[in-house]
């Protein structure tokens, strides 16, 4: 099965749009080291949060980055912003190197790579008021907006739906889903041509978060921006992006276009993060259920290989000695990528396999104890 | 509420955010200007009974420190002059004051110092002044020393911050009082030669380095603390991304958060430290004659207890009701900027 994998790099797939790249992530690496020892400290080891990330982000589209809590993804998300200082591979912007470029070198574009926060309460400074709040990156950057940086505000709370009367007003005024909304139009504020949202709705009620991921959406729409979806609501996504990818444990699993990855996933994991999804309609054809065992393992000392094997009911002697590489597996559309040894199937209907996946051996008897009496 | 999808479409051109409908409709006519939480902050305190009656009773005191030259002159009297030297009914043959409760009457209101027979009244005025102003200055030197090495450890952490923080346990280390006692001779005798006399304002200035230099440890661990819950809070990092320089970090976003712990430290600190400074003066190491000292009226006041107790009762009870009543007031600003703590 693994001798008929291509090996190709997402950047000139034909799903993609056709530019280059507006951000090339490469062996994107993140260590935490741990301390410890007596009496000297020293490095004991190292929380290897994100290990080997590589993709592209294409101008004016959207790749969302979800998977389970813990597996890096807003550690990655971190990293392209450059609050995080990356401990190996590359970040290219527009084909140059920031991966290791300090405050001044980075200069010119920040502007152009923004961040939405998870938190609407904590990414809101308490003490200024909202019009202080938006036209402090101008300020940073000097940026002076034709009719002055105050009309320039106003324009902007209209844009995120905001009355461009609450200017002056202060945060502490305002509901979860209307701060979210002044932290989009910061981010607005210097017109950049990515965003990274990290997790941006999930800290909002449910009848809010479909407000502001519309909000959102329109805003790529119009105004072409790239973004960088992290979320852990594969709902919110698949509306969301074009392009999705999946993490587990600091790894890149698989990488599709939407429409690929949730119809025809072939990660074991994949597999098992969409059956866990509610299914609201009920007439529709039953999917699959695969239910898995335990924990993530500790990020400080990963499995060997790949790195979901512990969990994967498909596991093998192979996927213990040999790390499966991310490669476009036969049978996959270009820009398709998988890293897994032994692929599932490209579909998710039940009629495929003849039985759910059940890991949990407790559960397992109870069902079958269940199906004899 | 309608869908969100409806609500979205209706929100775009220019009305309320559609989630503003639920919460300010009502107050959309009203005002548009917001409440600063220093605003709000004023609001609370205004209805805090306590705080306004300790506020005004240190404002009194501030105002006669500050009004002490004005005062004596519309009263008629100095510091300086030793009336019952110069005229010989206001002191007994054993020196102290004739008449009763201390000699006081309608030209000495406080009456008269034993032994050389000065106004105790501008006495005390003055003494308030100078003990006043240089716990002031003291003060602030506390401040700004305790809050920019609490910032700087907290905002920067790491090796800075390790050093910081030693740097600030070994001044806590130090035996303070004993300290001061022991280093004010020294850092006078620095600066002038020993057949000088020593000027005011550097004893002054002696003074204010002296408490200063020893007093600012819990500022700058407060502020440590305080800047190390701040660091990590989101707008922060979006500062950061917009490409903010560390210093305009701690200047625009960290500084205004950590406005609330540093007014209350700081009027809590004051009153310490007025006791301190009278603490120097009362062991002698202080300020000395003729400048009037509020700390040395203590010290002087003690000689006479047994004789003259009245001598001490007035800048004891001004002492004791500046001390309280600047401790209500910062107990007050605390529940104020913080309505959740305390009660």
């Amino acid at each position: 099965m693994s001798e008929n994998k291509t090996t190709k790099a997402v950047g000139d797939s034909a799903t993609a749009v056709k530019d280059r790249p507006l951000l090339e992530v490469e062996g994107l690496t993140k260590h935490f080291p741990i301390y410890g020892g007596f009496p000297f400290k020293r490095q004991v080891g190292a929380v290897q949060a994100v290990e080997g990330v590589t993709l592209d982000v294409f101008p004016g589209e959207s790749l969302g980055l979800v998977g389970e809590s813990g597996c890096g993804k807003s550690t990655t998300g971190r990293m392209l912003t450059r609050l995080l200082e990356p401990t190996g591979g590359t970040i290219k912007y527009e084909g140059r190197d920031i991966t290791h470029a300090n405050r001044r070198e980075l200069a010119p574009i920040r502007s152009e790579i923004q961040m939405i926060f998870q938190d609407p309460y904590a990414s809101l400074n308490p003490r200024q008021t909202v019009g202080k709040i938006i036209s402090g990156p101008m300020e940073i950057n000097d940026i002076n907006p034709p009719g002055g940086r105050e009309a320039r505000v106003r324009e902007l709370l209209e844009t995120v739906g905001l009355n461009p009367e609450h200017y002056n007003r202060f945060p502490h005024e305002f509901s979860g889903g209307q701060r979210q909304r002044i932290g989009v139009a910061r981010a607005l504020a210097l017109e950049p041509k990515l965003i990274i949202a990290d997790e941006p709705v999930s800290a909002l009620d449910v009848s809010i978060q479909a407000q502001v991921v519309n909000l959102l959406q329109e805003l790529q729409r119009e105004r072409g921006i790239a973004f960088v979806f992290i979320a852990h609501d594969l709902s919110i996504v698949r509306h969301f992006s074009q392009r999705v990818a999946v993490m587990y444990l600091g790894k890149l699993v698989e990488i599709a276009d939407r429409d690929t990855l949730y119809s025809g996933p072939r990660h074991p994991y994949t597999h098992a993060l969409l059956s866990a999804v509610p299914e609201t309609d009920i007439d529709v054809q039953k999917r699959e259920r695969i239910r898995l065992v335990g924990d993530v393992p500790s990020p400080i000392m990963p499995p060997s290989g790949c790195r979901f094997r512990t969990r994967c009911w498909k596991a093998q002697d192979k996927c213990a000695t040999e790390e499966p590489p991310l490669v476009q597996l036969s049978g996959n559309k270009a820009g398709h990528l998988t890293a897994c040894h032994f692929p599932e199937d490209p579909t998710i209907d039940v009629g495929a396999r003849k039985e759910d996946v059940v890991m949990d051996p407790a559960l397992r008897s109870l069902e079958k104890d269940a199906k004899k009496s | 509420m309608t869908s969100p999808v409806q609500t979205e479409d209706t929100s775009v051109p220019g009305g309320n955010g559609p989630d503003a409908l639920t919460k300010d409709g009502a107050q959309e006519t009203k005002t548009q200007e917001g409440l600063s939480p220093g605003q709000l902050m004023w609001r609370r305190f205004r209805r805090d009974r306590t705080g306004i009656i300790s506020a005004c009773v240190v404002i009194f005191f501030f105002a006669i420190a500050l009004l002490a030259p004005l005062i004596s002159k519309v009263y008629g009297k100095d510091p300086y002059t030793l009336y019952g030297q110069n005229s010989l009914d206001l002191l007994n043959e054993f020196n102290m004051p004739a008449g009763s409760f201390g000699g006081a009457s309608g030209s000495y209101w406080f009456g008269i110092e034993p032994n050389l027979g000065r106004d105790v009244f501008t006495q005390l005025l003055y003494g308030m002044r100078t003990s006043i102003f240089t716990a002031l200055g003291a003060t602030v030197l506390i401040v700004v020393v305790g809050v920019l090495i609490g910032l700087v450890g907290g905002y920067f952490g790491g090796t800075i911050d390790y050093w910081l923080g030693r740097f600030t346990d070994l001044m806590l280390g130090f035996p303070s009082q004993l300290f001061m006692i022991a280093s004010m001779p020294v850092i006078t005798a620095a600066f002038v030669a020993p057949d000088e006399n020593t000027p005011t304002w550097l004893r002054a200035g002696a003074i204010i380095a002296v408490v200063g230099g020893l007093g600012w440890m819990g500022i700058a661990r407060l502020m440590r603390a305080a800047t190390l819950t701040m660091r990590e809070r989101e707008f922060v990092e979006a500062a950061k991304i917009s490409g903010a320089s560390p210093w305009r970090i701690i200047r625009k976003e960290l500084l205004p958060n950590l406005w609330s712990p540093i007014l209350v430290q700081a009027t809590l600190q004051l009153p310490n430290t007025v006791l301190n400074v009278a603490f120097l003066s009362f062991v002698g190491v202080g300020f000395v004659e003729p400048t009037p000292d509020w700390g040395r009226m203590f010290a002087n006041g003690a000689d006479y207890i047994q004789l003259d107790p009245w001598y001490m009762l007035y800048p004891g009870v001004a002492m004791v009701i500046f001390v309280v009543a600047f401790n209500l007031l910062g107990d007050s600003v605390r529940d104020a900027f913080d309505p959740k703590s305390g009660r």
